[in-house]
């Protein structure tokens, strides 16, 4: 079916086309064509955010928690350059976006007109792809080509930028019949003949360990399921990153939890004592490295990544499969079955047993107080509380974040959203709003830092409007609490500009918003408080006053090795565990 | 165990230079991206040359000197083949024998001995002489990067004024095509 439309019209049709329910934008000159259509029809419905980097966020959340392409309405400069952050997000977070911006007019592109960037300059390099729609002609095929591009092979944001005059030009608008590029095919079926020497790899192993990534959320549900199949037919304890949390339940036997700079224990003693490590959908990243030459010094590894740059970029693989986790992991199940390995049970009992004795180490053991609220103890009693809901959880980013990571725990995939790779303080409140959209009868809470909420605070008047009842939990120390743990670490307790001066009212503040607040500071009224959050049916701030200088552990200190880790209970100097060469990095 | 900390130290360390042949939609600003891939994760570039091969098509080839270690190399290719208007990446210097060439205009301004001895240096070397007045001559020379670097050499003293230099234009040997 062609039909003669503007471009503004081919803008909206298109999304609805690819069934986009929800879009996040602000509006602008250079997009009011397009606002107009969307005045016209209500099949997509527009959400006002308040600042552009929230529509970029709360877009993410979207995607990662419902598995769907999220999409961003913003306006030519400054509503680009504002949205680049949550581009750069999305691009190492891998969460497919689809960014639509205005433009100024084609004949003006150049002339330093009003509000006017190289706004495909600008996200050349924080996108997976971008366009400049120069002719109305290639408009419709940009428009679905863009929805393949983002959510096909790595998953990543796409920037359109549309001139003003475009979106006014009529041209035919017809569908494709396939959105696919031209040319753009990611390989999704791994290479047989590895896989087989894989399975193999694994069926010789003494001490194996799974380690999982972002890579098995993306390639959906479905993987997720295929990894507890395959963790459970092999018996191999089974770790994730950051971003993986939640495709292997928590509450399983063979889960070691999260490893990296935060890990548990048991999680990055397996990975460097193991003989063979099972990477699924993970990079290798240097949080959860730690000290690379040292990094799992005697393991043969398996890396199946969708993404050929991924492999071998950090650490050298003997296995390397490039291909989508689900489609591999099925080929791995099917493969283990046929072969129905005779495991070596005694070397893979006494591995058990080492980890054990790991687990009794009891890494995430922390000293609790009955007159201050410590921050673990407040994750768990959320976690506890909020048990029984249908949860997901957004973060911020620093010290509240890893505790989240920590004490929260999750048995299904797309319940966790977090900035990972970038480490966006202000992601969390956003994200919640993208999320509330996709689940709008479920319990959305984000764990929050008294600093990070303020980055993005304004989109409280979001949550407002669109009677959202996210839940804010903020962890409340009155420090920017993970720079202050690297001050007290790397330069002498120092706290350079890390106090959070001058802080609002956060009860007052949420009222302002329109939403309850609530402030807890004595640990035996902690459970009631966040009953009645939980039971608050609209949007609602918690300003939980916490022990001030916590120290998020266990950690791997800079430049240290997985085995090199400091534990709650270290009682050294806490401002000599890092040398001079591990100042340097980040 | 050794004490240096990141980057890993556990790869061939070896820098060689590699010729790489990239097959691209000729789009705006794919040469952009693929100058800020290289720019914006470290990499070399000795030498960039691109023009368009397959108007109809919209094709055009990219030929990219560049130098690293095995694994840089390795990276190189695999970021460039996930760029979206990437058709194919072939490492020349891995398909075994290829040929290389550039061409070079050089410009010799002087008078007397120095006049004639460029003059005789460029019969030597098969260079064309496409422009001359009384005090200058532009040479044209096609040839292997090292035969132009010799001739820039000798013609320095000869009152050798500027050179422009295409940059690599590469193919494989033999029946193989890309």
């Amino acid at each position: 079916m062609s039909e003669m439309m503007t471009g503004a019209e081919m803008v909206v049709r298109a999304l609805r086309d690819q069934n986009v329910e929800h879009l996040f934008g602000y509006p602008g000159g250079a997009v009011l064509p397009i606002y107009d259509a969307l005045f016209q029809q209500d099949f997509v419905k527009h959400i006002l955010v308040r600042q552009e980097g929230g529509a970029v966020h709360s877009a993410e959340g979207y995607a990662r928690s419902s598995g769907k392409v999220g999409v961003v309405l913003v306006t030519s400069g400054p509503g680009a350059t504002n949205a680049v952050t949550g581009l750069t997000d999305a691009l190492m977070d891998s969460i497919p976006l689809v960014c639509i911006t205005g433009q100024v007019p084609t004949h003006l592109i150049g002339s330093d007109a009003f509000q006017e960037c190289d706004t495909v300059g600008i996200t050349r390099s924080c996108t997976k792809h971008n366009y400049l729609v120069k002719r109305i002609e290639d408009l419709p095929r940009i428009l679905h080509e863009a929805f393949y591009v983002a959510s096909n092979g790595r998953p990543g944001p796409v920037v359109i930028d549309i001139p003003k005059d475009i979106q006014f030009a009529r041209g035919v608008y017809s569908r494709p019949k396939d959105n696919q590029h031209k040319t753009y095919r990611p390989t999704v079926k791994g290479d047989l003949s590895k896989i087989k020497a894989a399975v193999e790899l694994m069926s010789k192993a003494k001490r194996p360990v799974f380690y999982t990534g972002g890579g098995v959320i993306n390639a959906g549900p479905h993987a997720s399921a295929l990894l507890r199949e395959l963790v459970h037919l092999t018996g191999f304890p089974c770790t994730s990153t950051l971003m993986g949390l939640g495709a292997f339940p928590a509450a399983d036997k063979q889960w070691l939890g999260m490893l990296g700079m935060h890990g548990t224990y048991e999680a990055n003693l397996a990975m460097h004592g193991c003989d063979v490590m099972i990477n699924i959908g993970a990079r290798f990243d240097d949080r959860i490295t730690g000290r690379i030459d040292a990094f799992s010094p005697g393991s043969r590894k398996i890396h199946v990544d969708i993404d050929p740059s991924s492999i071998n970029k950090n650490v050298k693989v003997e296995i390397p499969i490039v291909g989508d986790c689900a489609h591999v992991l099925e080929d791995m199940v099917r493969l283990w079955r046929e072969l129905s390995p005779q495991v070596d049970k005694p070397a893979l009992k006494s591995w058990w047993g080492q980890i054990n004795e790991w687990r009794g180490r009891n890494s995430l053991g922390f000293q609790n107080s009955e007159t201050i609220i410590k921050p673990q103890h407040a994750v768990q009693r959320l976690y506890e509380l909020t048990k029984g809901h249908d949860t997901y959880v957004t973060t911020e980013v620093g010290q509240h974040q890893m505790w989240a990571a920590q004490y929260f725990h999750f048995e299904e995939p797309n319940r966790w959203m977090t900035s990972g790779g970038l480490g966006t303080m202000g992601y969390g409140l956003p994200a919640a709003i993208g999320v509330q959209l996709a689940h709008p009868k479920a319990l959305v809470i984000d764990i929050a830092g008294e600093a990070s909420i303020l980055m993005n605070i304004q989109e409280m008047s979001t949550a407002l409007q669109y009677r959202l009842p996210v839940k804010i939990f903020i962890l409340n120390n009155e420090y920017m609490g993970m720079v202050r743990q690297w001050q007290e670490l790397l330069h002498g307790g120092r706290y350079s500009s890390s106090y959070s001066e001058a802080l609002p009212d956060f009860v007052k503040l949420a009222e302002a918003y329109g939403s309850h607040g609530i402030r807890c500071s004595d640990p035996a009224k902690l459970d009631d408080a966040i009953m009645e959050m939980i039971e608050t049916p609209r949007a609602v701030i918690f300003d939980c006053v916490v022990a001030k200088e916590e120290n998020c552990f266990p950690m791997i200190p800079s430049g240290k090795a997985h085995n090199e880790m400091i534990l709650n209970d270290f009682t050294g100097d806490t401002k000599t565990v890092i040398d001079a060469k591990g100042r340097e990095l980040v | 165990m050794s004490v240096s900390h990141y980057p890993a130290v556990s790869f061939d360390q070896t820098v060689r230079r590699h010729t790489l042949s990239v097959i691209v939609d000729n789009e705006p600003g794919v040469l952009s991206r693929i100058a800020g891939l290289f720019s914006g994760r470290g990499y070399n570039i000795e030498s960039l040359t691109v023009s368009e091969t397959e108007a109809e098509k919209h094709i055009s080839r990219i030929t990219i000197v560049t130098s690293g270690s095995e694994k840089i190399i390795d990276q190189i290719k695999n970021h460039l083949d996930r760029l979206v208007p990437v058709h194919r990446v072939v490492d020349l210097t891995l398909q075994g024998e290829s040929i290389e060439r550039e061409l070079a205009l050089l410009k010799v301004v002087g008078k007397g001995d120095h006049r004639m001895e460029a003059l005789r240096l460029a019969t030597a070397f098969g260079a064309r002489t496409i422009d001359a007045t009384v005090t200058s001559f532009v040479f044209e020379l096609t040839g292997a990067t090292d035969d132009i670097e010799r001739f820039i050499k000798v013609l320095g003293p000869c009152g050798l004024a500027e050179v422009s230099r295409t940059g690599i234009a590469a193919m494989a040997r033999g029946s193989e095509v890309m």
